[in-house]
């Protein structure tokens, strides 16, 4: 079914903290211009998962190959490739749109004589180059996930990681980051992974999904085998069926903390 | 290169944009200014040790430059909890370049925060002996910028927890900066402050910058640049070091 090499291909990959094993012996593989969806409960292991595909973690066992570059052994080269949206935002809030976006694109060694123009059809692409003289710190939260969707394209990358990228934000905002989504596998022949806990988007825009819980992946396909193998209607049925109803708690992290602190000492 | 100077330009930015800021780290040298300076003056010179400000001064500069100093190092900790630390992080840059830019920038940074405390000492009647020496100064007062951001750099990089920074500042920014020529001469020291303020590598600082702006050295210039500009580049190796093993 793959025409010529996966973008990413990942073969009983592990990832262990003392005795807890956050990702355990996963492998999947994803084509080029696919858009994948990884779901799965609260700390199931899909951010830990990310972050070894995107060089930030060091697997445990197991191998990754991203566009045919180990991210261990060839960190460069895999980190040119991908163009990543994090679960939490990672603006600069004290410069404006357009600082951020030219900032990205000196790291990313994009020409400068192309970069203006990149980022102008970027930011006319997200709906904010009215927006670009203004400082971060002003802009919704569902602006500021449009910047670093433009942001993350900035430099052309093959594929695209979101990590929630709809989390926190309005229905409309949520339709629209996926219409961008879409746009992207379908004319820029982008590779998309994504995660998300909202399974009627994942039943929507993905082609291909994993489920994924105690860091193991307990089933994939399209969302329509999915449905048909657990004999539900909805997507969110069948993810309940894999995964149970127990409600999974993640512990606060050092970033709600954090939060908290600013809010008291109103900082920025 | 051109990351160095993006990540470089970045601090600066912040810098500018954040007035209170600038005020409020003006605040304290000149309060130690005004209150050591005027306070201590006439008993300094009853003493026949001569003009105390002239003494004062260099130590109050090199204050705005260490407190800004560390604490532009620190901002890693913002910047982690903020999430722009990954931004830099994944791109296909060195660390070392990161921590070249953020360090050089934040030094410029606390260099302009001592040039500022300077002018407000003129004002106050600090005479600077000879301007041709003046680069002198400031060559010392970069190199305390350094010293600080590294020393911020190397803390901000273990620390993921804002809680702890307060302690930082209280136990080793300030005994680094109380425990150091800035406020009181060396010669009839109790022994053991003496050989406290010897084995601080700010000493050196602040005696290379009391030479620049009044010819007055006690270690010598040679002595000066070598001990800081050695225990710097240490600082700045620790520091590169640290931030490079952040994980995320």
């Amino acid at each position: 079914m793959f025409i010529g090499r996966p973008m990413i291909e990942v073969q009983n990959l592990t990832k262990r903290y003392g005795d807890f094993i956050a990702v355990d012996r996963i492998s999947f593989s994803v084509a080029k211009g696919e858009i994948f969806g990884f779901l799965g409960p609260n700390g199931a292991g899909k951010t830990t998962t990310i972050k070894m595909l995107t060089t930030m973690l060091k697997p445990t066992e197991g191998s990754i190959r991203v566009d045919g570059f180990d991210p261990v052994r060839d960190q460069g080269a895999v980190r040119r490739t991908f163009g990543i949206v994090f679960q939490d935002p990672s603006l600069d809030e004290a410069l404006t749109a357009f600082e951020n976006m030219e900032l990205h694109a000196v790291l990313y060694g994009v020409d400068p004589r192309e970069r203006s123009r990149r980022i102008g059809k970027l930011l006319r692409f997200v709906e904010l180059w009215d927006r670009r003289a203004d400082f971060v710190k002003r802009f919704s939260g569902g602006m500021k996930r449009r910047l670093e969707i433009a942001r993350a394209l900035l430099h052309e990358p093959k594929i695209m990681f979101l990590d929630e990228p709809t989390l926190g934000l309005d229905p409309q905002t949520r339709n629209h980051i996926w219409s961008y989504i879409q746009e992207l596998s379908r004319e820029r022949d982008v590779t998309v992974f994504f995660t998300t806990h909202y399974m009627e988007e994942a039943d929507r825009v993905a082609d291909e999904i994993a489920v994924i819980d105690h860091g193991k992946i307990v089933a994939q396909g399209s969302p329509a085998s999915l449905k048909q193998r657990v004999q539900t209607v909805s997507l969110e049925d069948a993810f309940i069926a894999l995964t149970g109803h127990a409600i999974r708690d993640e512990e606060a992290s050092a970033a709600d903390h954090m939060r908290q602190v600013r809010k008291i000492w109103g900082r920025r | 290169m051109s990351a160095i100077y993006i990540l470089w330009l970045r601090q600066l930015k912040r810098y500018f944009r954040t007035r209170i800021r600038i005020l409020s780290s003006l605040g304290q040298p000149v309060l130690f200014l005004v209150s050591l300076g005027f306070g201590f003056g006439p008993l300094y010179q009853r003493a026949g040790a001569g003009n105390y400000l002239q003494y004062l001064v260099p130590g109050v500069i090199a204050m705005g430059v260490l407190f800004p100093a560390v604490f532009s190092g620190i901002e890693i900790i913002w910047d982690r909890q903020f999430g722009f630390l990954k931004e830099t992080l994944v791109a296909p840059v060195s660390r070392f370049q990161i921590v070249l830019g953020r360090t050089l920038g934040g030094a410029t940074t606390a260099l302009i925060q001592g040039t500022l405390v300077l002018l407000i000492c003129s004002v106050a009647g600090f005479r600077v002996g000879n301007f041709l020496l003046l680069p002198i100064a400031f060559g010392f007062m970069f190199l305390i910028a350094l010293l600080g951001n590294s020393i911020g750099t190397a803390i901000g990089s273990i620390l993921d927890d804002v809680q702890g920074f307060q302690l930082i500042m209280n136990f080793l920014v300030t005994p680094l900066f109380f425990f150091s020529n800035a406020l009181f001469p060396v010669d009839g020291l109790p022994a053991p402050l003496k050989l406290l303020v010897r084995l601080n590598p700010l000493s050196y600082g602040i005696d290379g910058l009391r030479g620049g702006l009044s010819q007055v050295f006690l270690f010598g210039p040679a002595i000066d640049v070598v001990i800081l500009g050695a225990v710097t580049a240490l600082l700045l190796g620790v520091g590169s070091y640290l931030f490079s093993r952040i994980q995320l």
